[in-house]
């Protein structure tokens, strides 16, 4: 088997809010698969549909071969999930619920749990009701991380970390991929952590997927800064197809390329002469603004219409 | 910026707030605390029609069990008879529903975080707990002006009306200013509730205790404050006057409080927990002991408490010479044509009954309690099937009303059996009159399973069956509705014990309606969404 979870034109509506409009994801078996997006995009409908917590209205959900929605208690002993809004028994500690959890998935390693807290800097015997955001959230990683299985799904992990603890969940997500070949699936609109951890990407904006593939393929698509001083004048570079936004100031030449246009750009500045050439590759967060820009339009009718 | 002024900004936002939010609760109660005087003296006057029928019962009034119960008798009249009866509850009642008010608007929002989210708008310091503490001020004038003008219109005296109005509303604020002291201890809403409803309960039992024996004890009592105002039997105004004072008193210390701590923090200091579960916590029934059992726990003794002193009640009920007949007639329609102890026995166990499926509907709601805070996801996330975690919980809800109905029926049985020297006949008896109420109990969590499966918005709703069925029981049989209106709640259909004779087919019948419903409620559970917000 090769893919640990593959959903096809899922659909879900809550009354007459669509959530869900025909999103597809797929994620190899082993493989850290980022999901991007902004607040609201169905990222946290997605995952629940895949933990068979609520039932699509269309499409299909295949997780580690099985049927969410039917093999559900089969499938989750072989899963850990993280929610994004880690809520905890107000009167059970945190170290009571990292063992319920650990135990209720079919057992937990008690070395690794004792690091885990040791590396979160968790102290496990405060009431549930007592721990800030971060540190429930904590718990519930414990929880995750230290029991063994397939598939682990973090929804937003890190959205109440301090910086020092999101480090420290990077390196154990790392460790964790590379021990244990274990599939992760990781939800979040903090691009660093993605852009360092993921091997491949979804991103999805109103309940559907706009872009999917590895972040070396998705920069194929798009472009690159490039800063260059020349011999003589820039000219002919404004014709080029594929130049965007150049602009020139003290001799020094800026513009962006699309990755396709590189190769004759390059040919037509070396006919001018390079001084000197520093070239970008595009972040995801310029991925991230160029697909919000792209959509903005419709986007924004959309949701007019909704009201 | 510690002024007087700046301190309260604020508070008529989060008042009107807290009204919107709390609209229907506090309708519902308010509503509920004024119409019952008002219903109970139109029985009365039903009841004994004239004097010479008063003083025909007068003997059972003076039963020691009835004065733990309900306090001494002040004045054998209509009027003195309503306060009697109902007092008591009222009394508790409406200060139950004030320290609930004030800790849901002040701690409870602390707990859960909203109260930061307020707190860092243009809102004093103060603004919170005053607001609080006026919406339930408000809610308790409204009783109190809403049950004297209903009794009243019963035709009682005015004076004694407005007596016992203005003590539902004292005993109201009162406990509304202990709330407010009592919220800035604990870090946790439940057990801020928890402490203040236990105070609540001490004074009940301070003033049981010291009506039955040293009467300064009943002095120490709030509740007891109340019944000593003496409505309709010479009122002694002067006692509104400890219950103004102490309220001051607690309300004062409630700000103070507040004014030194922190947001979030408690007084009491939060004890921690162990680092790692005991072995036996590792599955959905382990966890749900560990969250049932203080619930379990306080309604235990609760019923031992309640089958005690009403075993003992019945005791009195034999010396009774020639019982009124219209009471007879009440009782026998209540609780089965037998002889008048047989007859008052069903009917206490009859309500008994309903005060345990108190507890039945408390316990089925916590499974929706569990999905609605979000709790549920990481649980439901791991190997656990819904119908397993539904179980865990309604395993509670089921078994543990048939253990609270066997303590208050033994409970009653040793009390009553001591008395009148059959203790092992009697437990034997009255265990079987409260265990037949088990079923019809289980109706109604089988009607909450089926609204949390089906619908979990209204499973609240729940509630409204159990309150429905205490009307139509306590009030029906008295207003002569017809029994088909009747038979609508499971209690109708309980055979009467003792007395009459035990019929199965009633029970299996509502044991297979409690089953219908809770399979309905579980298959609609395994196909909705979870979580429904």
């Amino acid at each position: 088997m090769t893919e640990a979870i593959r959903a096809d034109a899922l659909v879900k509506t809550f009354g007459r809010t669509r959530a869900l409009d025909g999103l597809d994801l797929a994620v190899q078996t082993g493989e850290v698969h980022g999901f991007l997006g902004p607040n609201g995009a169905g990222k946290s409908t997605t995952i629940r549909v895949l933990l068979g917590l609520l039932h699509a209205d269309a499409g299909t959900v295949r997780l580690l071969g099985g049927d969410p929605w039917r093999d559900i208690a089969n499938l989750h002993r072989r899963l850990a999930y993280v929610p994004g809004d880690v809520t905890l028994w107000p009167n059970l500690s945190g170290g009571e619920v990292i063992d319920l959890l650990g135990r209720l998935r079919g057992g937990l390693d008690t070395r690794r749990r004792a690091e885990l807290l040791e590396r979160f800097d968790l102290d496990p015997s405060k009431k549930g009701r007592t721990y800030s955001k971060g540190n429930r959230q904590k718990v519930a990683l414990v929880a995750a991380l230290a029991s063994d299985v397939e598939l682990l799904m973090f929804d937003e992990p890190t959205s109440g970390l301090d910086p020092l603890m999101e480090e420290v969940f990077r390196q154990v997500v790392r460790e964790e991929q590379e021990r244990a070949g274990r599939t992760v699936l990781l939800s979040s609109h903090i691009l660093a952590e993605v852009e360092e951890l993921c091997d491949r990407v979804t991103i999805i904006r109103d309940g559907r997927a706009v872009e999917t593939g590895t972040l070396a393929g998705m920069r194929h698509l798009t472009r690159t800064a490039i800063q260059v001083d020349l011999a003589g004048p820039a000219t002919g570079l404004d014709t080029l197809p594929g130049v965007h936004d150049l602009r020139t100031h003290n001799g020094t030449v800026r513009f962006d390329v699309d990755n396709t246009a590189l190769d004759a750009v390059l040919r037509q500045l070396t006919t001018v002469g390079i001084r000197s050439l520093t070239s970008q590759p595009p972040t995801l967060e310029e991925l991230f603004l160029r697909h919000y820009d792209r959509a903005q339009a419709g986007g924004k009718q959309r949701t007019e219409a909704a009201r | 910026m510690n002024g007087p002024m700046n301190s309260l900004t604020g508070t008529r936002a989060l008042a009107r707030l807290a009204l919107r939010l709390d609209r229907v609760r506090l309708t519902v109660w308010v509503l509920g605390l004024a119409v019952m005087p008002m219903a109970t003296a139109a029985n009365y006057f039903k009841l004994y029609p004239t004097e010479a029928d008063l003083r025909a019962v007068s003997a059972v009034f003076t039963n020691p069990s009835l004065v733990a119960l309900s306090g001494p008798l002040f004045d054998l009249s209509i009027g003195g008879l309503t306060a009697w009866k109902i007092g008591a509850t009222e009394f508790v009642l409406v200060g139950l529903m004030s320290l609930l008010t004030v800790v849901r608007h002040t701690r409870a929002e602390e707990e859960t975080g909203r109260l930061e989210l307020i707190r860092a708008t243009v809102v004093g310091r103060h603004a919170p707990l005053t607001a609080a503490l006026l919406v339930t001020a408000l809610a308790n004038l409204a009783i109190a002006v809403l049950t004297a003008l209903g009794l009243m219109a019963t035709g009682l005296p005015t004076v004694g009306s407005v007596a016992f109005g203005l003590a539902t509303g004292l005993v109201g604020i009162l406990f509304a200013a202990v709330a407010a002291a009592v919220a800035q201890l604990t870090e946790g809403a439940r057990t801020a509730s928890g402490i203040a409803s236990a105070v609540l309960g001490g004074t009940y039992l301070l003033r049981a205790v010291g009506d039955t024996g040293p009467a300064w004890l009943s002095w120490l009592s709030p509740t007891g404050w109340a019944l000593h105002l003496r409505p309709y039997a010479d009122e002694r105004w002067w006692v509104a006057a400890l219950f103004i004072g102490f309220a001051v008193l607690f309300t004062a210390a409630g700000y103070a409080l507040a004014g030194r701590r922190d947001v979030g923090a408690g007084l009491l200091p939060e004890r921690p927990g162990p680092a790692t579960a005991s072995p036996g916590l590792r599955s959905p029934l382990a966890l749900a002991w560990r969250l049932h059992r203080g619930l379990l726990l306080g309604w235990t003794v609760a019923l031992a408490v309640t089958g005690a002193v009403l075993g003992g009640a019945a005791a009195g009920f034999g010396d009774l010479q020639s019982p009124n007949q219209q009471l007879a007639d009440v009782l026998s329609r209540m609780g089965g044509r037998t002889d008048l102890t047989d007859a008052f026995l069903a009917a206490i166990f009859g309500i008994t009954g309903m005060v345990a499926a108190a507890y039945t509907v408390q316990a089925t709601l916590r499974l929706r309690q569990e999905e609605s805070s979000g709790r549920v996801e990481a649980l439901l996330a791991t190997g656990i099937g819904r119908l397993r975690w539904a179980a865990s919980h309604l395993v509670f809800a089921l078994l543990g009303t048939a253990l609270l109905l066997a303590v208050a029926g033994v409970a009653g049985g040793l009390v009553y059996g001591a008395q009148v020297h059959d203790v092992g006949g009697q437990v034997g008896r009255l265990l079987e009159a409260a265990l037949v109420q088990v079923p019809a109990a289980w109706v109604l969590a089988g009607f909450g399973t089926a609204l949390i499966g089906l619908a979990p918005r209204l499973s609240a709703l729940a509630w409204g069956a159990l309150i429905l069925s205490v009307l139509l029981f306590e009030l029906g049989a008295l207003f002569g509705l017809s029994q088909w209106v009747l038979d609508v709640t499971p209690f109708a259909h309980v055979p009467k014990l003792p007395g009459s004779a035990f019929t199965v087919t009633p029970m299996l019948w509502l044991t297979l309606i409690a089953v219908a419903l809770g399979a309905a409620g579980l298959a609609g559970l395994r196909r909705r969404d979870m979580p429904v917000a």
